[in-house]
């Protein structure tokens, strides 16, 4: 809606300042024809800061939309609110699934996240550096775990899994292994994609410096191009934990009583209830990732890699 | 010590030969300029002492030692690289104390000679600035320092001015001249352009297609180029088609006779005769015309024609009252040279310019 008309507004100033431009060699009083580019040349700032502007609000319309109604005091949400509270808050807090759900979460992703990026980073370092025969096979097949619907992956692993639990006779489904082994499926992905591309843009220059300063190749690799690749890998590392701590779809056939996830966990607090106590939730989350990128972007520019 | 020889160094990638068996002998202390058009093989040779390339062919011998099959690390030589490839990551300090650490020199000393290398470039006051806080010139002098601070027994220079603006290039490359003189540095450079390596080195190396098409000093290659493409790339030359008629009469295609250096060896082919060494004089019977005459401040070109052949002379700007000053295009002039200005370039050395037989003709 906002966009049809934002649409016109732009154009029309831009056929206007054409046609004031064709028009001023042509006048012999050239003051008027001057002023009319310049004039125009604001208007299109303008319509370019209000497209600007409207884009911003459609990205973040959703997310204040949940942090407002996590603060409205009634349980099916309407305009205006009744009154503010913190009480889903503090409901929020007293249900233990979500406390545990988070930690489950926590672990799940930060275990994900230690194996996928060291491996990620590796395959990537292959892919990119080394001759090895279907380059572009590998690639896609790393890649594909981001391309394929995860509840399809999900679905798939759950299979997988129940048939290794009948060959193996250990239990490998909703126990920290084997969710822990499905979200490596999410962090590799995200790391290969990042770090190939920090890997295609390092100057090898820098790596053949130091071999002619006399460094050898391992002393090379720890020492340049590893810090050189640092950005990307701690933004893989970074966009890996995310993902995999959100993730509601592959994980949801493999959680089981005792060990879910907090997005599982919100699922089936969904089924009973509809009150505002999961805008709380998820209030909290938007919260920590927000701190979590902002930290990070302390220490790499993250716009500079992403 | 500081020596490099070439012996016979060749890489090729397929069919293709991109250095084709090169040999270079430079003394201890030698500037070496390698020149040439682009993709001549001029960075795959630079590139082949450093070791980040391995000739198909050829032996690379440093300091009397054989390197050919050794890695870069384990190589001797400090290279400057045409992007200057500075660490991002670490100080100019620590740039420079790089190869230093590498050889496991202690902290104290390693401290000492970074101070030393950069003093030496003039950068002592920006030892803790990272390579992004810095111009293209200063990261230059970092690059230089870099290789400097390691002393090694060869030292590369792969296009090192070619990030700089004309200004600060002959500068820098006056600069480069000096250290490398005075610390006696063995130097292997590589440039496409002619005023750098004229400048820069005692010795110069021609290149056309992979090949060595002549070595020697500046004055050499200026006033005894070897065939025509070394006369053409080395300064600007006219070159005129003909024959010898005599001791120092050579006759152009065009029917005009003209003199030339009496030489034994080059009985027919091409005149070679440097612009700024014609002479140019308005005279109602001269044989030339004059088609057009370019001002250019201090030195004048005029665009002659000599009997259908075109000729271009270059002479300082006369002054005011000069009759020179009241040419005009059309004008008759009298064209005239020393005989030992004009040297025959026998056209077989034509021969030498096209592509080697083992270059597939066909594509
Ligand atoms: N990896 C490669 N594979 C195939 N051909 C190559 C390769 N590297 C270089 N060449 C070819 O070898 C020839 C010499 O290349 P080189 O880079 O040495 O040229 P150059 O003299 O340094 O040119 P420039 O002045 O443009 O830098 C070129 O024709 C180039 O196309
Ligand atoms: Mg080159």
């Amino acid at each position: 809606m906002g966009q049809v008309r934002a649409g016109p507004g732009p154009d029309t100033v831009t056929r206007e300042a054409v046609t004031r431009m064709r028009a001023a060699p042509l006048s012999p009083l050239a003051a008027p024809a001057l002023a009319g580019p310049g004039l125009s040349v604001r208007l299109g700032r303008l319509a370019f800061l209000a497209a600007v502007f409207l884009a911003y609000a459609i990205v973040f319309a959703p997310i204040v939309m949940v942090v407002v109604t996590s603060f409205f005091d009634q349980e099916i949400v309407t305009f205006p609110p009744d009154g503010l509270t913190i009480r889903w808050y503090l409901n929020a807090w007293a249900q233990r699934d979500f406390a545990r759900g988070f930690l489950t979460s926590l672990q799940i992703a930060l275990a994900a996240t230690a194996i996928g990026v060291p491996l990620g980073t590796a395959a990537a370092l292959a892919l990119v550096r080394a001759t090895i025969p279907g380059r572009g096979f590998i690639n896609t097949v790393l890649l594909a775990p981001l391309a394929v619907p995860a509840i399809v992956a999900g679905s798939a692993l759950y299979m997988f899994y129940l048939r290794a639990e009948d060959w193996l006779d250990m239990d490998i489904k909703a126990t920290l292994g084997g969710l822990v082994a499905a979200n490596v499926l999410i962090t590799i992905p995200w790391t290969v994609r990042l770090v190939t591309a920090s890997l295609a843009g390092l100057d090898r220059a820098a790596e053949e410096a130091a071999a002619n300063l006399g460094a050898r190749p391992l002393t090379v690799f720890t020492r340049i191009t590893l810090p050189m690749l640092r950005p990307g890998i701690v933004a893989a590392a970074l966009f890996s934990f995310v993902a995999s701590f959100e993730n509601l779809e592959l994980n949801l056939l493999l959680v089981g009583p005792g060990r879910t996830t907090l997005p599982v966990a919100m699922l089936s607090y969904l089924e009973f209830r509809m009150d505002p106590t999961l805008a709380a939730v998820a209030t909290a989350q938007i919260l920590m990732v927000t701190i979590l990128m902002l930290v990070t972007d302390r220490f790499v520019k993250l716009s500079r890699i992403v | 010590m500081g020596t490099l020889l070439l012996d016979g160094v060749s890489k090729r990638y397929g069919e293709a030969v991109a250095v084709d068996r090169v040999d270079l002998d430079i003394r201890q202390g030698e500037l070496v300029a390698l020149l040439g058009p682009s993709g001549c093989g001029k960075t795959t040779t630079l590139r082949m002492v450093a070791g980040f390339i391995e000739p198909t062919a050829g032996r690379v011998v440093i300091g009397g030692r054989d390197v050919t099959r050794l890695p870069p690390y384990a190589r001797d030589t400090g290279m400057v690289f045409q992007s200057y490839a500075l660490f991002p990551h670490m100080s100019v300090a620590d740039n420079v104390g790089f190869g230093l650490e590498m050889r496991k020199v202690a902290r104290a000393e390693r401290d000492r000679r970074v101070a030393e290398a950069l003093r030496l470039v003039r950068l002592d006051a920006l030892a803790d600035r990272l390579p992004r806080q810095l111009s293209g010139g200063q990261q230059q002098r970092v690059a230089l320092a870099r290789a400097l601070v390691v002393s090694p027994a060869v030292f590369l220079l792969d296009e090192p001015l070619s990030n700089l603006d004309a200004k600060l290039r002959a500068e820098v490359g006056l600069e480069i001249r000096e250290l490398q003189k005075r610390l006696g540095l063995t130097t292997l450079m590589v440039t496409h352009d002619q005023d750098e390596a004229l400048a820069m080195a005692d010795r110069l190396v021609v290149m056309e297609h992979g090949r060595v098409l002549q070595v020697g000093t500046a004055e050499d290659l200026y006033e005894r180029p070897a065939n025509t493409f070394v006369a053409g790339f080395v300064g600007r030359c006219n070159l005129l088609p003909g024959a010898r008629e005599g001791a120092d009469v050579f006759r152009l295609t065009s029917g005009a006779a003209v003199p030339c250096a009496p030489d034994a060896a080059a009985p027919g082919g091409l005149l070679a005769i440097r612009p700024e060494r014609i002479e140019v004089a308005p005279d109602p019977a001269g044989a030339g015309r004059l088609r057009a005459m370019t001002y250019l401040g201090g030195r004048t070109e005029y665009h002659l024609d000599l009997a259908g052949e075109a000729i271009v002379a270059v002479s300082p700007t006369p002054l005011p009252d000069d009759p020179r000053r009241r040419l005009n295009a059309g004008d008759p002039v009298r064209i005239t040279w020393i005989p030992d200005a004009a040297r025959v370039i026998p056209t077989a050395d034509a021969a030498s310019v096209t592509p080697t037989p083992e270059k597939s003709p066909a594509r």
